[in-house]
């Protein structure tokens, strides 16, 4: 606790908690990052991991061609996503832009999916270049809609030109607006901060403003989820809790697709943050494409033969 | 005195040519037991790469026009004239046949791809038709490509039973996973580095070497796959096959060495079209 009583919130006080930060060793943790890509995972724990999978999705469809009823049967596939399987869990949440919120809440009530939360991206989502007070409105609106998760993205101008008390400022007003109700998860635009000591700075800036969840990337951008920073955001998050006894969440988004790739993000966060954060509590997959392929590998675990994109839904 | 550079002979998936993802190769010999070769022992998730690989290649092949393909099938027969003498001696080590029963061989099997190209644009000519119907409609019937076909060569002869499998699927606009033969499978190998030199676009071929029984069952029972050639399978593990394979209701069949537009016609479907007259 005694290195956070440091920081009172000024820009200098931020600047010195981070100077203190040690810097990332970005071979060490592609190798090691790498290496735990290698688990060879068995049947059984392979099975377990696609359902904890599964309820960790925030299955999210982010396009400006989304229409009411593209969010209506993407909120009945988060509720049953194998419709002829109801022993498949339902997903983490599901994410969509904040006019669709109400669309998403209202459909997800009447089909009794009262226990998914909606998550809206806000604050001028995916580039993050609008005035602090339309930012703030748009979380207000998604709030006021139903949403009871906030993605927020930092403004990584500020960050890169060394603005840290602004974009600390900006996490913590959003913050404010949301309460203790509304999750708040920051997405950091990995793809855009270059390095991985800047992916370490920008996390701890986000947890120390009062995120819920770090999120790595808005899907818009490339790289994205890549293990070495996901492995940099969990560490992060080990790290803080040591110092705060509080538990923030890591949400993986972008370019996650296979059921391979999904159990990556799980070996990483079970050994780098530990076994606790393996709940839909504390850590989220980002994704749309991926719930399919992960539908299609329980499938085959089940009937033992491999299936076919035909006998899961499009979208 | 120079040392040989042997060649690693390896699988053929998404237009690369990878290891078996197990790790694994077997020795190949010939008739008299000498050692040929240790072609990679594909594993059934290789086969899974395979499969995923020929599903995402098939929008863009089986929307090329058919001229184009046939191009394309043609191209592939320049390509392998340039390297006969690597068929040839390939043929002669596994088949344990004379220098010219293998030239013999290497020829029909580049003559097959130029058969094949010149069907390519023929086929939904003479397979479609344009039907009278009652009413003020123009009616057509075309033959359109079916999806991804698993063969399993015919392995009698080793390169001319690949090409005899694969020529009729690619004219006919489908993608391939082939099951090179267990016992003969260099001729496959080589086949596909020339595949990958002649504009065939990634993934729409992909060729696999390694056990018979390990991999045979997957492919019948892959429900990816919308077709099934088991020439070079047994008539009894073929039963099994075919019964593995219904669940999606494959077209399985089952070929003599023989070149025929029935053979296009086998991964084809029709499709049906009314067109209202004056509108």
């Amino acid at each position: 606790m005694s290195a956070l009583n440091l920081i009172d919130g000024s820009e200098a006080s931020l600047r010195r908690f981070l100077q203190t930060l040690p810097g990332v060793d970005q071979i060490g943790a592609q190798e090691r990052a790498a290496m735990l890509g290698t688990r060879s995972i068995k049947t059984t724990s392979k099975k377990w991991a696609i359902d904890r999978a599964i309820s960790m999705i925030d299955l999210t469809t982010l396009e400006g061609a989304d229409t009411a009823g593209k969010v209506r049967s993407l909120c009945s596939k988060a509720l049953r996503p194998d419709p002829q399987d109801a022993t498949v869990p339902h997903v983490g949440a599901v994410c969509v832009y904040s006019d669709m919120v109400g669309i998403a809440r209202n459909h997800l009530d009447s089909i009794g999916g009262q226990d998914i939360p909606v998550a809206a991206v806000a604050t001028a989502f995916p580039s993050g270049r609008a005035s602090r007070k339309v930012k703030l409105q748009d979380s207000r609106d998604a709030i006021s809609l139903g949403a009871s998760e906030i993605d927020m993205v930092i403004d990584r101008g500020a960050f890169l030109s060394g603005q840290l008390g602004e974009v600390f400022d900006e996490i913590r007003a959003i913050k404010e607006i949301c309460g203790d109700k509304v999750h708040l998860k920051v997405i950091l635009e990995t793809g855009e901060l270059v390095t991985l000591d800047n992916v370490r700075k920008a996390s701890y800036l986000a947890m120390l403003a009062g995120a819920d969840f770090i999120k790595t990337s808005t899907g818009k951008v490339t790289p994205a989820a890549t293990a070495p920073v996901v492995l940099v955001m969990l560490e992060a998050v080990r790290d803080f809790f040591e110092i705060s006894q509080i538990r923030i969440g890591v949400k993986p988004a972008g370019g996650i697709r296979s059921t391979k790739d999904a159990i990556k993000q799980l070996v990483l966060a079970n050994e780098i943050a530990g076994p606790h954060w393996l709940t839909p509590e504390l850590f989220r997959i980002g994704a749309s494409a991926l719930l399919n392929d992960l539908l299609m590998q329980r499938m085959k675990l089940s009937t033992g033969r491999y299936s076919s994109v035909n006998y899961v839904t499009v979208d | 005195m120079r040392l040989d550079v042997k060649k690693t002979y390896k699988l053929f998936i998404a237009g690369d040519f990878p290891r078996s993802e197990s790790g694994r190769s077997y020795e190949v010999k010939d008739r008299k037991g000498n050692f040929i070769a240790n072609p990679a022992q594909a594993s059934r998730k290789d086969l899974r790469d395979a499969v995923l690989a020929a599903r995402n290649a098939h929008s863009s092949w089986a929307s090329a026009t058919a001229f184009n393909r046939g191009q394309i099938l043609y191209r592939i027969a320049e390509i392998m004239e340039g390297r006969s003498e690597q068929f040839v001696s390939e043929i002669m080590a596994m088949e344990s046949v004379s220098s010219k029963q293998a030239q013999t061989q290497v020829g029909e099997a580049i003559d097959t791809w130029v058969w094949y190209a010149g069907w390519s644009d023929k086929i939904s000519t003479v397979a479609g038709s344009t039907n009278p119907v009652a009413g003020p409609f123009f009616n057509f019937t075309v033959a359109e490509p079916l999806g991804v076909v698993g063969i399993v060569a015919e392995e009698r002869s080793s390169l001319l039973g690949v090409v005899l499998g694969l020529a009729p699927v690619l004219a006919g606009g489908n993608c391939a996973v082939l099951l090179a033969s267990q016992s003969r499978p260099l001729s496959a190998i080589t086949l596909a580095e020339c595949l990958a030199t002649s504009d065939v676009p990634a993934g729409v071929v992909n060729i696999l070497t390694g056990l018979g029984d390990e991999l045979t069952p997957h492919l019948a029972s892959h429900m990816e796959i919308d077709g099934l050639d088991l020439s070079g399978v047994d008539s009894k593990s073929a039963t099994a096959l075919r019964m593995s394979s219904v669940d999606n209701l494959k077209r399985v069949h089952s070929f003599t060495s023989e070149k025929s537009p029935e053979r296009i016609l086998s991964y084809m479907e029709y499709k049906t079209l009314w067109h209202p007259i004056g509108i």
